[in-house]
């Protein structure tokens, strides 16, 4: 599974990417997370509110730091 | 390497040079003036608010209007006043800038909403106003608000942009259905926004008349709208009224006791968040967005603080750069001068809202009104840094005209603000 975390570096970015280590880690599964912070990419995505979540490409979220029980649901 | 840095920074510390230590002392007094005068009305405040915008205000409300089916009648107009909500922190405006570019409304609108977002989002207009005038943060908004318009058209008609990309998901901004009617949030925010202007309104010169009467009723007036906030947040946003009441005697008590309404208004601010924080989703991602702004901004502008009152002094005193050199290029309301401060402005970065506190210093020490403004409007919209994401997005012909734009369109409102006051 490839999470990507998408944004340029705020502190909501770097927020949501701790709280998706522990969701991985708490789900035990292989997964591998990836911050995207080429402004062109993000965009690609169709993610105005930074930061975007996306899991196997696929956009879940945007503009939100997802809680660790969040991401669990939608990753899981 | 490190080691070694640090030792030979030691061995050539110009301790006892009288102008250096001068000016670590300008540097520390200017610090402790924002620590006492501004930070607990001023900042603690606009940063709620600031968390508040960002919480409940919907974006993908307004950025219906910056999409690709937009009206370019609607779309220029809400690209100029959309960063005042959407651009909270500067790091969210480059991807809605992109954003708005490729997707949605083309180049015009999205430049417009790149020059004018880092100057009129609340915090910048909230401690501009505060600190380097009322007039000064006016012109500010409204200099941003109007030429980012023009600069926006001119990009348009310069390069012809070429039909945006149709397949834009507009799911993905879809917004999230309001849950309250939009104008119980306007009375919410305005009074906060009656909270924060009241609590800093300045004793005016005369002892006579409405302003002073306002002065020296500003308390009252900051108690009544606080009392009305606690209730708005107790029949809208369902908090807990026994909360609310706690935190409200508290208040009250404390304001009865001390003489300095610094303390009560503290007590307010900490049992409002207390009260957020127990209270539902809404309340803790309020408080924990006022946290993130306040633990993303605070360090950078006290070190902004810190250069600018080393390098430029506090109001009283000279830094270690002389008055002169300040005086001779950028003072009065030339020409040269307004455009020296607007190409300085526009590669200089500065990160979110340093450039008060530097602003301040310059003034103090013969930088012109003109220029300041000028530097205000060409200073946070580009930087070196970000033109290079710029120019990923738009490509370097477009990323120059857009530049020198800002850098033009800066220098014009300088000029006529010099010259009006």
């Amino acid at each position: 599974m490839k999470i990507e975390i998408l944004g340029k570096g705020c502190p909501k970015c770097s927020r949501l990417v701790q709280n998706t280590r522990e969701a991985v880690k708490a789900l035990g599964i292989d997964a591998e997370i990836v911050k995207v912070t080429d402004i062109n990419r993000i965009v690609d995505y169709g993610v105005i509110n930074t930061p975007g979540f996306a899991v196997n490409g696929i956009v879940k979220s945007s503009g939100k730091v997802l809680s660790t029980k969040e991401i669990i649901s939608i990753i899981d | 390497m490190i080691i070694a840095a640090f030792f030979l920074a030691f061995y050539f510390l110009p301790i006892g040079k009288s102008g250096f230590q001068k000016s670590v002392i300008e540097a520390l007094s200017l610090a402790k003036m924002y620590a006492r005068e501004h930070v607990v009305f001023c900042l603690i405040p606009a940063f709620f608010i600031a968390g508040a915008i960002s919480v409940f205000i919907s974006k993908g409300a307004v950025m219906k209007y910056l999409g690709a089916g937009a009206k370019k009648i609607v779309a220029y107009p809400i690209a100029s006043v959309s960063g005042s909500v959407l651009a909270v922190c500067s790091c969210t405006v480059l991807p809605l800038f992109a954003g708005i570019h490729k997707r949605g409304a083309g180049i015009g609108p999205a430049t417009a909403f790149l020059y004018s977002g880092p100057a009129i989002n609340v915090l910048a207009v909230i401690l501009t106003s505060r600190i380097l005038g009322l007039e000064m943060g006016i012109a500010r908004a409204l200099g941003a608000v109007v030429f980012s318009v023009v600069i926006g058209l001119t990009m348009q008609i310069i390069f012809k942009s070429p039909s945006t990309d149709e397949s834009f998901d507009e799911n993905l901004i879809e917004a999230e259905e309001a849950n309250r009617p939009l104008w119980q949030a306007m009375v919410y925010f305005g009074l906060m926004v009656m909270i924060l202007i009241f609590s800093n309104w300045g004793r005016p010169e005369q002892t006579q008349g409405i302003w002073h009467l306002i002065y020296s009723g500003k308390w009252v007036i900051t108690s009544i709208s606080a009392v009305i906030f606690g209730l708005a947040l107790v029949i809208w946003y369902h908090y807990d009224a026994r909360k609310i009441f706690i935190v409200m005697g508290a208040t009250a008590v404390l304001a009865l006791v001390f003489h300095n309404p610094m303390i009560p208004f503290v007590a307010a601010l900490i049992g409002i968040a207390w009260a957020s924080m127990t209270d539902g989703e809404e309340g803790k991602e309020w408080v924990s967005s006022t946290w993130d702004f306040a633990k993303q901004i605070f360090p950078l502008l006290f070190a902004g603080i810190l250069i600018a009152g080393f390098l430029l002094g506090s109001p009283e005193g000279e830094g270690i750069i002389p008055s002169g050199w300040i005086s001779s290029l950028v003072g009065g309301n030339s020409f040269l001068a307004n455009f020296f401060a607007s190409v300085t402005g526009a590669f200089m970065y500065f990160a979110t809202l340093t450039e008060v506190p530097i602003l301040e210093g310059l003034m103090s020490h013969g930088m012109g009104k003109g220029p300041a403004l000028a530097l205000l409007l060409a200073g946070p919209a580009v930087s070196l840094p970000n033109m290079l994401v710029i120019r990923s997005v738009l490509g370097t012909k477009k990323t120059v005209v857009f530049v020198l734009l800002v850098v033009v369109m800066a220098t014009i409102s300088g000029m006529i603000f010099g010259n009006l006051f």
